[in-house]
Parts: C-alpha cells; structure tokens; sequence
C-alpha cells in the first residue's frame, strides 16, 4: 500500500519512524510480556494443561471435533435453509407491485433489526412449547431458527443488491429484444446476480459460523465453544487453554472462507466474460447491519 | 471458463462442509428410548462434573454413572448395552416426560416440585450444598461471611440463588456456563468462593491440578437428596429400588463411594434408606 | 394482558442496553480511527499491526472475545478495570469486548471512507508541505468521515444488536431479561414481541436519521 498520503521519506523521516517502530515494539512487547508472565505466575502456561491437545488424538476427537461438526451443521443448515428464502424477499422488494414489495420489506428490515440471540431465545422456547422436537435437538433447531430468520433477510438484501448492482443495459437490452420481466428476472439478471453474489454470500458464511457460538454460550448448544466448556472439566480445568484452542480454531476455519471469499471477488472481477459486476465482502458488513437509505460505495481510487 | 472455476469451486466449499458434517449427524438420532428388541436403555446424566458425570475420552465416569450401570445391570443391561445422553439440570423433567431417557441420574435432587412432574427412586446419596473455598481463606467460616463476598456459580443454577436470598444478601453471583470456568478466578482471587452440592465440589478439589489448593466449607447449607428419575408412573421406580438396596448390600456402593469420592477425601453420608427423603 | 411486564424492569434492561451501546460506540470510534490511521500510515510495523488485529478480530465470535474478558483478563489476569462489584466488573469487561470487536469494523468503515477521497486531495495537500499527521487530520479524514456515517450508522446498529453477547457474561441486559421472563411466565408471543419492539425502537431511528445525516453531509463529488 504504497500511499499518496505520506510523501517520500527523507533523512528525518526515517529517523522519526525508526523510533515509532522501536516505541510502538517496547508498548506491545511489554503487553505481551505482561500477558505471558500474569499467566505464568498464575500457573496458565504448565504444559499439563496444553499437553492434551499436543501429545495425542483425544481431546480432538472427544470434544472438538463433535463440536467443530455442530458449529458446521449449524451454519450449513442455515446458509441452505436462508438462502432460498432469501431470494423469495430480494426479489419480492424489487417488485414492481407494493403490496408484494412493501410486506416483504418489512419483513426484511424487521428482522434485521432485531439481535439474532433474542431471535435464538425466542425459538427454544417456540419449539419447547409448541413442537414436540427432543430436548436434544432443540438447541441445535433453535440456533439454526434464529439464524435462517436474520440472514434470510440479509441474504434478501444480498440478492437484491446483486440485481442492482448488474448494469442497466442488461435488462434493457433484454427488454428490447421482448423478454417478459419474469423471463427478464429468471434468465439474464439472476443468473449472473448468483455470480456476482457468491463471494458476498461466502462472507455471510463468517458472520453465521461466528454466531453459532452464541448458541454455544447461552442456549446449551453442544457446539465448538460449548466443548470447552465440557473439555475444560475433565482436564483438570484448563480453561484458558481450553478457549484458547478454541479461539484458534475458529479464527483459522473463518480466515479460511474470508480468504476464500476474497480470492472469489478478484477472480471475477478480473473475468472476461462477466459484466464485472461483483458483490464484495465489504458489501456484507453494510447490509447486516439493518441500514435504512444508506448508499453502497465501492472503493473508488484507492489512496 | 473462469466463471466456471469459481463455481466449482464455491460448491466444492458447501458440499465438503456438508460431508463433514452429514458424518456426524447420525451420532445422535438412535433414539433407542424404551427397551425394544436391540435392547438397549437411555440413561441421563452430567456430562461435565468430574467425581460425578464426566464425558471422558475413555468413556464415561463418575458415581452416578457407576450407579447407573449398576442400576441397569441389574435391570438386564449390559454395560454395552447403555446409551449415555446428556441431561443438563434445566433439561431432566422434560427428557423423562418425553421419553428421551429411560432414566436419569445426574446430582438429580428429589424436591417436592420435581416430584409433581416424575417420580424418583432413592434416594442413592445424600450430599449438602456447600461453598468451595481456596485453603489459605481464612475469612469465610460461617455462611454469613459470605456477604460481599463474590460466589460464582453456574448460570441458572439454584444454589446461589439460594445462598443468596436466605443466608448472605449481600453477596456477588459470577454466573458462568460451567463449574470449571469458575476455578481459575476462585484460585486468582477474583471470586471468592464456588457454591454447589459438594459431591459436585469434592470432584473439583481432587483434580490433581488444584490439590491442596481449595477447601470445603463444611457448612452443610441443605440436604440435597440424590434420586433416580424416572417418568411418572413408570413401573421402573421399584425395579430401581431393589437394585439400589442390592448395591449397598453387596458393598458395591460403598466401592462406587470410594472410587469416585476417595481421592477427593469426601466425607460421605452413609447410603440413605430408601424412600428416606432428609428435608 | 400486559399486567406481569410490572414484575420486570424491563426500561431498564434496555437503560443497561444502550448504556453498552454508547459507551462501546465512543470507545470503538476512538480506537478505530487510531487503527485505521496505523493501517494508512508511514510505519511499516504499525501498518502490519493495524491489518493483523483488523484481520484476527473479524474472525473471532464476538461471544469468544467477550467470555475471554471475563475469563482470561478478569479471572485469571486480575484486570477489573476499577470495580469492586461483579456487576459493574462485568459491565465494563462487556464494553472493553465490544469495543475490542467493533473497532476493527469501525476501522475498514473508515478505510472505505479514506478510499472515496480524491488522490488529487492528499496530493494537493502534500503539495503545500503537510505532514502525514496534517494530510490525514486536516484534509483526508474529515472528508472521509463525512463519507463514512452511512457505514458507520451500520456498524452502530450492528453494536446495539451485538450488546444481547453481553449476556453471556451475565450482564443484566434485555436479552437476559427475556430469557428471564419467558422462563416465568407463560407468554412467548408477547415477551418476544416487546423485546424485538426495544430493539427495533433503538435501531430504526438510529439508521433513519444518521442515514439523513450521512447524505446530508456526504461530500458531493
């Protein structure tokens, strides 16, 4: 990133940066010291409470990896479940009646608005109380209940923006040549919309796998955060170490489909053959928030 | 052709995620409640207290789970025959009134309440709840020193509610979503005491981690009935009863005592009689 | 029927609600901006830094980062933050959660505001002899700020909606309020629909007016 912000450094700029850098290493290797040695002293750091997950098989297959699975279960089943929902209310909002797009855009801001753990509540108790779904799987319904209900309208937002963002001569063109608007929606503009949607969609992906942890922590879904919980018991409560690897692992499957994602983006918006029309993963932190009337901006020039 | 790649490539994502997942998808669905021909029986217990009911990489472990697989050996089940599930304390009248688990044994107290709702056989053990301490605490040695003391306990667990509303009003709750997340603040400082029944505590303090480091309060806060549950009007109650009977007849009890409660130097009460509910 | 919502102090769940969310909101804006102007600047180590800690804390379940205040910094580090009380203890290892999480989108909010700035302006403000400091102070991040309250009203609505995580270290919010209700009394539809009316009160007006806002100052180009 080579900036237009900073001109080129001379002598005393150099200078002034070498002792920033120096500075700003002393602050974060003092905190990192601070960190490692509290730990130590507090006897975080005896390898008896790291060791289970080194030496050998059993902590991962015990515990992490049938919660890895339920985090994973979890956010497939909603991606699949939301999706086709969510395409029912993107296009619905960019009907050309009002009384479809109207309730289908108070269905969507609606349900953007509200936290996904409140949604997530609300369904335990839902299928608790009126369905006759085993204590064992209601946990996993309900995270997935609360899921598909916030990302259905994201993912409606996602679509709808994936129309929008296609260039007007498509439909235009489609027009002239005496496409009906169902033809029009169902054989140029969707299709490339999926395309131009896919690595918008991918990013969704992090948001969903981030919030099955909440499932985890508050409704006693038996997910990758909740195997700490059981893990840590056994091994002689090795909380930190227990969250720890957690954390990693988390960080690792999720920087995997945020890379992914990204890799999606340049591959298409290098391609030939696609109108260059892409969604980004910059594009999904805007619509999951529930934004009334903001405007999409795509990166302009670069600084 | 690009366009291609990067749908290939996007559907390979969802559908590797999918076979992941659809491998471990049918751990669970064997609902095998009642004993049908495959014969098989459901059990409820902790999963996540040491001493008691802990998942372990080796299988399963605690008291209550010996008792349980006494229970149902005699029954008729051999022990691979068992199918453990987890019941949570929020969970255990449901699972029984729907048939999930033939019945529970998990720190599952007999109280007036729970028994509007199913029925118990036991009780098995009696245990009190009582607070875990670091052992240099010298300040915590009656219930009411626990006032401005901060207590941590798990998330909608009774006991300190409990501790709260008729012994300490003034004292702090740290809930958390297990026992174990409570020890490295107990240990640190940052919370003062752990309360619980203490056949659960007794487990924590044995771990070898912690020996020598927490203490018992011994203040025997309540008479906490340990019951078998079974589902209302199930003939199960009494076939459980004898079993227990035999259990402590045979000594197996007092073994079962002293393999789990041994290392963690818990002075047990003796086996209660059955039916004697202590209030 | 709406007689058992007496029992409940349900206005102030929702108080503590957006106690979190201002409070978290100053701190993260704070924070952010000093990551994105480390993420734009001359030193190559702060630089690395900024994208590091943008890049790992996207990537973390906010739920992770909130537990970790309380189990690792407060239980196990002895960081209370200056409270006595497990409550106000909580609460503030809540807001230091939920600032540590959302700077990080505060940061590529305004790193996407920085972009739609005209290079001819840095350029120009070079021109007359500024330094970093003064370009990005003075010329850039006040145009992009103008062209980021779109993104950051976003980011604002996501952190009142992300306050309910709080619940997880049992911070007395709305969430935990409901939890609380539903569990004693026998009226799912209408707790619910109280508690999803609070939020849509805080977050509809908040979009609606910096969305106003936003087009009201963005820097017509």
């Amino acid at each position: 990133m080579s900036s237009v912000l900073y001109d080129a450094q001379g002598p005393r700029a150099k200078r002034r940066n070498i002792v920033f850098t120096a500075v700003f290493l002393v602050a974060l290797a003092a905190l990192l010291w601070w960190v490692v040695s509290t730990l130590n002293d507090k006897g975080q750091l005896e390898w008896a409470l790291w060791e289970p997950f080194f030496t050998s098989g059993e902590a991962w297959s015990t515990y992490i990896w049938p919660g890895l699975q339920n985090t994973l279960k979890a956010a497939v089943l909603a991606v699949l479940i939301a999706m086709p929902l969510g395409a029912v209310l993107g296009i619905a909002r960019l009907s050309d009646h009002a009384w479809i797009r109207v309730p289908a855009g108070v269905v969507v801001e609606f349900f953007r608005a509200i936290p996904v753990l409140v949604l997530m509540i609300f369904g335990l108790a839902l299928f608790a109380e009126y369905t006759d779904v085993s204590s064992d799987d209601r946990p996993l319904y309900a995270v997935v209940t609360g899921l598909v209900l916030y990302n259905a309208s994201v993912l409606a937002e996602i679509v709808r923006a994936g129309i929008l963002s296609l260039p007007k001569g498509q439909s235009e063109a489609a027009m002239a040549i005496g496409l009906r608007k169902n033809q029009l929606m169902r054989l140029i503009l969707l299709p490339q919309a999926v395309t131009a949607m896919l690595p918008a969609i991918v990013s969704q992906l992090v948001v969903i796998v981030k919030d099955t942890a909440l499932g985890g922590a508050v409704l006693t879904f038996p997910e990758l955060l909740a195997s700490a919980n059981t893990m840590s018991g056994y091994y002689g409560a090795n909380v930190i170490a227990s969250f720890t690897v957690v954390a990693v692992i988390f960080i690792a499957l999720n920087f995997a489909l945020t890379s992914f994602a990204s890799w999606l983006e340049a591959r298409l918006r290098r391609s030939k053959r696609s109108t260059g029309a892409v969604l980004g993963t910059a594009d999904v932190d805007d619509i999951n928030a529930a934004e009334v009337g903001g405007t999409h901006k795509t990166g302009g020039n670069a600084v | 052709m690009k366009l291609r790649k990067v749908t290939a490539a996007s559907a390979a994502v969802f559908a590797l995620a999918l076979t992941a997942t659809a491998c471990g998808g049918d751990d669970g669905d064997s609902n095998g409640s009642g004993s049908g021909d495959d014969k098989k029986i459901t059990i409820g217990i902790k999963f996540d207290q040491p001493g008691l009911g802990q998942k372990t990489p080796q299988g399963y472990e605690g008291f209550d789970v010996d008792v349980a697989t006494y229970v149902a050996k005699k029954l008729g089940y051999s022990e691979d025959q068992i199918e453990w599930k987890e019941s949570k304390s929020a969970d255990r009248e449901t699972m029984l009134q729907r048939g999930d688990v033939d019945f529970i044994a998990a720190t599952y107290s007999i109280t007036p309440e729970r028994q509007e709702k199913v029925d118990f056989a036991g009780p098995y053990l009696l245990a009190h709840q009582d607070v875990l301490i670091r052992a240099d605490d010298n300040k915590i040695k009656s219930p009411e020193d626990l006032n401005n003391a901060k207590l941590c306990s798990v998330t909608g667990s009774t006991s300190a509610q409990n501790v709260k509303e008729k012994l300490a009003p003034k004292a702090q709750l740290q809930p958390y979503p297990t026992y174990s997340a409570c020890l490295p603040g107990l240990q640190n400082g940052a919370v003062d005491a752990l309360t619980t029944d203490d056949s659960i505590l007794a487990g924590y303090a044995a771990q070898s981690q912690f020996k020598g480091k927490f203490k018992l309060g011994g203040f025997k806060l309540t008479n906490e009935n340990y019951g078998i549950g079974v589902k209302k009007g199930s003939d199960l109650k009494d076939k459980i009863n004898k079993a227990l009977e035999e259990m402590v007849a045979d000594k197996s009890w007092e073994k079962a005592v002293k393999d789990n409660f041994g290392p963690a130097n818990y002075k047990n009460e003796p086996a209660p009689k059955i039916g004697d509910i202590k209030s | 029927m709406f007689d058992f919502l007496e029992d409940y102090d349900l206005l102030g769940a929702f108080w503590t609600t957006v106690q979190l969310a201002v409070l978290s909101a100053v701190g993260s804006l704070i924070w952010g901006t000093l990551l994105a102007a480390m993420r734009v600047g001359p030193v190559p180590l702060m630089r690395g830094f900024g994208t590091a800690y943008v890049n790992i804390v996207r990537n973390i379940p906010l739920t992770v980062i909130i537990l970790f205040t309380s189990l690792g910094l407060n239980q196990t580090l002895g960081v209370s933050l200056g409270a006595d009380d497990v409550e106000t203890i909580n609460f503030r290892l809540a807001v230091l959660g939920l600032i540590l999480y959302t700077s990080s989108f505060v940061c590529e909010a305004l790193r996407s505001g920085i972009n739609t700035v005209p290079v001819g302006q840095a350029e120009a403000a070079r021109a007359l002899g500024l330094s970093f400091n003064q370009v990005l102070g003075l010329v850039v991040l006040p145009q992009a700020f103008r062209s980021s309250v779109g993104p950051l009203a976003n980011v604002l609505i996501a952190l009142i909606k992300n306050t309910t995580v709080a619940a997880a270290i049992g911070v007395a919010e709305a969430a935990v309020l409901m939890k609380e209700m539903i569990e004693n009394e026998a009226q799912l539809l209408l707790i619910s629909a109280v508690i999803a009316f609070g939020f849509v009160i805080l977050t509809l007006p908040t979009g609606l007016i910096l969305g106003w806002v936003g087009k009201k100052v963005a820097v017509k180009r």
